[in-house]
């Protein structure tokens, strides 16, 4: 277990590697109730946000969930987020843990009309269920039918007669669902998914996983990746930035940017001699510095190292060859296209 | 967990097993535990001087990094080959086949700052108190 943003967390429980690959191959189940939840409600409450975040609200219908940022002015990123539309006049934001605080504040203070927003984050435990057969596992324990909810959508019912917000949505590359209850709920549900599970190969799975998970899907994290100095266009994020909404903040800014160009971009990077880059490891071309690492690691999946880090704009070139220092030593590494992994898209019928 | 008796254990988790004025180097089966599953080695060159406590190399988990630190000073006569293509040797055999370097020692009174396994197991129980105040490797804010 290891301290992590006022929360006591598992790190790993077989080991990174093993669970990783569970999730890859079968699934993992991971307790992510550190992730904050905010709730703002009222009938002001979708337009106030919609100043405040990248992505267009009013695509987004009852049931859905959303991919966004919150941005400041400058069209930095305060926090990446996950917005679910609870109700006509309701939504309800997953955060950062470490940026709870900071989102809340930000977003009372951006607040104006008929609308009130609460930190409701010790109201939910959330459980994330990831892998191919995460779809399999979940449909023994609960009435909705699984195979109907597409990505980004969710519902409110119950998983092993416990009443849960059901959202297949994730953060490892995979299919797979969150799981929002109650906390005195979540350890009935906890056991009742793994229970459900263990007979598809289902693993527990801790923050280790997580990382190494993410960062093969090339998902950032907050921290690491992005940060309230960085913009959406420098973290290759632009995908998520509708400027065609209407007003919100950091727009200015944020058009500016993509019509003279950004100064650094982040890429993906994969050594080409042993050795592992690591988040804050410079990156040189023929030695001289042209950015710095955010996260590496060993892919589990992949069985070689890799790397997400930012540099000069002039310099995410894929295939470009650059070198990065590890302890004091130049390890040749080479830009490549990302994500590291995507996972085959299995036919629906 | 095992601390064999007749090594001796550094505060950085290496242990030593002397052979006339040979240390064998390694880590214990506590740091490898600690690390998780090790996926990168990396070592000097044989010839290389080492002072005593300062980095000579490092191993790397899928999470974090950890240097390993000379328990003696001495010039590297071996280091095991064999970790670069399987780095998990050291999970699976920390005192056996994981061992990292040999060092021929310049001073046979480093030996004397080093705890006995009693001592070390003692040691690593107190490092147990205070476990989960370090979280390595964690940056992210999630």
């Amino acid at each position: 277990m290891v301290g992590f943003a006022g929360w006591e967390m598992p790190v790993q429980y077989r080991g990174v590697i093993e669970e990783h690959l569970a999730v890859r191959r079968r699934a993992g189940l991971f307790d992510v109730s550190h992730m904050g939840e905010i709730e703002v409600r009222g009938p002001d409450g979708l337009e106030v946000c919609q100043k405040i975040t990248a992505n267009d609200l009013a695509r987004l219908k009852i049931f859905q969930a959303q991919y966004t940022l919150l941005l400041n002015e400058e069209g930095g990123i305060v926090d990446d987020v996950v917005v679910y539309r609870l109700g006509e006049d309701h939504l309800l934001f997953c955060v950062n843990a470490a940026n709870t605080e900071k989102d809340f504040q930000w977003i009372k203070e951006n607040l104006t009309g008929r609308v009130e927003a609460q930190d409701t984050s010790a109201s939910y435990v959330q459980l994330a269920l990831q892998g191919p057969l995460a779809a399999k596992i979940l449909q023994r324990l609960t009435p909705v039918r699984l195979e109907d909810m597409r990505p980004f959508h969710f519902a409110w019912d119950e998983v092993s007669a416990i009443r849960c917000l059901i959202a297949r949505t994730g953060y490892t590359g995979e299919d797979g669902f969150e799981l929002y209850c109650a906390p005195d709920r979540g350890a009935g549900l906890w056991n009742g998914v793994l229970e459900a599970g263990a007979e598809s190969g289902l693993e527990p799975a801790g923050l280790g996983a997580r990382d190494t998970l993410r960062l093969e899907r090339a998902l950032p994290l907050y921290g690491n990746e992005l940060s309230d100095a960085t913009t959406p266009l420098e973290a290759g994020l632009e995908w998520v930035v509708k400027f065609s909404k209407g007003p919100f903040l950091g727009r200015e800014v944020l058009l500016r940017q993509r019509q003279e160009g950004v100064k650094r971009k982040l890429v993906g990077l994969e050594m080409v001699e042993p050795g592992i880059a690591r988040s804050h490891y410079p990156i040189l071309k023929q030695g001289r510095p042209i950015g710095e690492v955010t996260s590496g690691t060993k892919s589990p999946t992949l069985g070689r190292p890799i790397a997400l880090g930012y540099v000069l704009a002039d310099e995410a070139v894929i295939g470009n060859a650059v070198e990065v220092e590890i302890r004091g030593r130049r390890v040749g590494a080479r830009v490549v296209s990302l994500p590291f992994y995507q996972r085959q898209e299995m036919s629906r019928a | 967990m095992e601390f064999p008796e007749g090594l001796k254990y550094s505060r950085e988790h290496e242990w030593v097993l002397v052979e006339d004025r040979i240390a064998t180097v390694g880590i214990t089966a506590y740091a490898q535990q600690e690390l998780g599953d090790i996926v990168y080695v990396e070592l000097p060159e044989v010839g290389e001087k080492l002072a005593k406590d300062d980095p000579f190399g490092a191993v790397e988990s899928v999470k974090a990094v950890s240097d390993i630190y000379a328990p003696v000073s001495g010039a590297v006569v071996e280091v095991n080959h064999t970790l670069p293509d399987n780095p998990e040797t050291i999970n699976e055999d920390p005192y056996g086949d994981g061992w990292i370097i040999k060092v021929e020692m310049s001073d046979m009174e480093d030996l004397r700052g080093l705890m006995d396994a009693e001592e070390y197991a003692e040691y690593v129980e107190h490092q147990g108190e205070k476990g989960g105040e370090t979280g390595e490797g964690e940056e992210g804010e999630e």
